[in-house]
């Protein structure tokens, strides 16, 4: 089971998921995702309450970051759960992506 | 082969237990399914969380991989063995799909970020062993992880 807030902050769009962005709920993210970026909205994605990622959720998060970057607009990671970061670790995007611990870190960047 | 040796084989081979087996249908929702059993069944073995949870992570990716790549999200069944090895955990998933070439089976390289195509690398990160073999008479596809319990401290 996955669900997903939207808000603003400052100039940033912030996707809130929560719970378990598996292979079945991933295109609901990805949609949420793109959907924003696609309006040159600066998109964080909060993964605070993410029980579990694998690796078509973390697809979706690079496939945001890519279009972010081809259309120079901002995008990042806002503080990862344990069982999010472990996934992006091993996958060794967490060096690639930028991360941050929270909103305000964010915001005060 | 000493009769020693032969008598360690036997006892190998006995030591062999299914733990369960457990058939699905090739459909994304019943992935937190797979991911419930296979928690419960690395708790039973006496991993701990940590390795649960990447026990969970690598079965969960092996059934995507069936599910994306060889039923390429078409109708199917999947069958999850779980079999106790004496110290070693074996989840051996097999399906019914068109066999797929072994060879192109392999973790990208990393530094070219692009969606996609991570899964074997983090069954191969997390698993001790991965193998992927052809299924009974060279039908459908059979892909084996495995994980040993160390030994703990004080045990």
């Amino acid at each position: 089971m996955m669900e997903f807030d939207v808000t603003t902050e400052d100039k940033y769009t912030v996707i809130a998921l929560k719970g378990e962005v598996d292979l079945h709920y991933s295109p609901t993210a990805r949609k949420q995702i793109l959907k924003y970026l696609g309006k040159n909205q600066n998109v964080l994605v909060d993964l605070s309450q993410v029980d579990y990622i694998d690796s078509s959720g973390v697809a979706s998060l690079v496939e945001g970051y890519q279009l972010a970057k081809n259309n120079q607009i901002k995008f990042g990671l806002v503080g990862a759960s344990d069982a999010a970061l472990h996934v992006l670790q091993l996958a060794r995007l967490d060096k690639i992506f930028p991360m941050y611990a929270n909103l305000k870190e964010c915001l005060d960047t | 082969m000493t009769i020693l040796h032969f008598y360690c084989w036997i006892i190998i081979v006995i030591a062999e237990i299914k733990m369960l087996e457990l058939r699905i249908p090739s459909c994304a929702d019943r992935l937190k399914l797979v991911r419930s059993v296979v928690n419960c069944a690395g708790q039973m073995f006496g991993f701990k969380d940590e390795e649960v949870d990447s026990l969970v992570l690598a079965v969960n990716e092996a059934c995507m991989n069936i599910m994306q790549h060889a039923y390429c999200e078409r109708e199917g069944e999947i069958i999850l063995e779980i079999i106790d090895k004496h110290n070693e955990l074996v989840f051996r998933l097999t399906d019914f799909a068109d066999t797929v070439d072994k060879s192109c089976i392999k973790p990208r390289d990393l530094s070219d970020i692009r969606p996609g195509g991570l899964g074997v690398h983090l069954m191969q990160e997390v698993m001790d062993d991965v193998s992927f073999f052809d299924g009974p008479n060279n039908k459908g596809n059979v892909v084996e992880l495995s994980k040993k319990l160390q030994q703990r401290e004080g045990a």
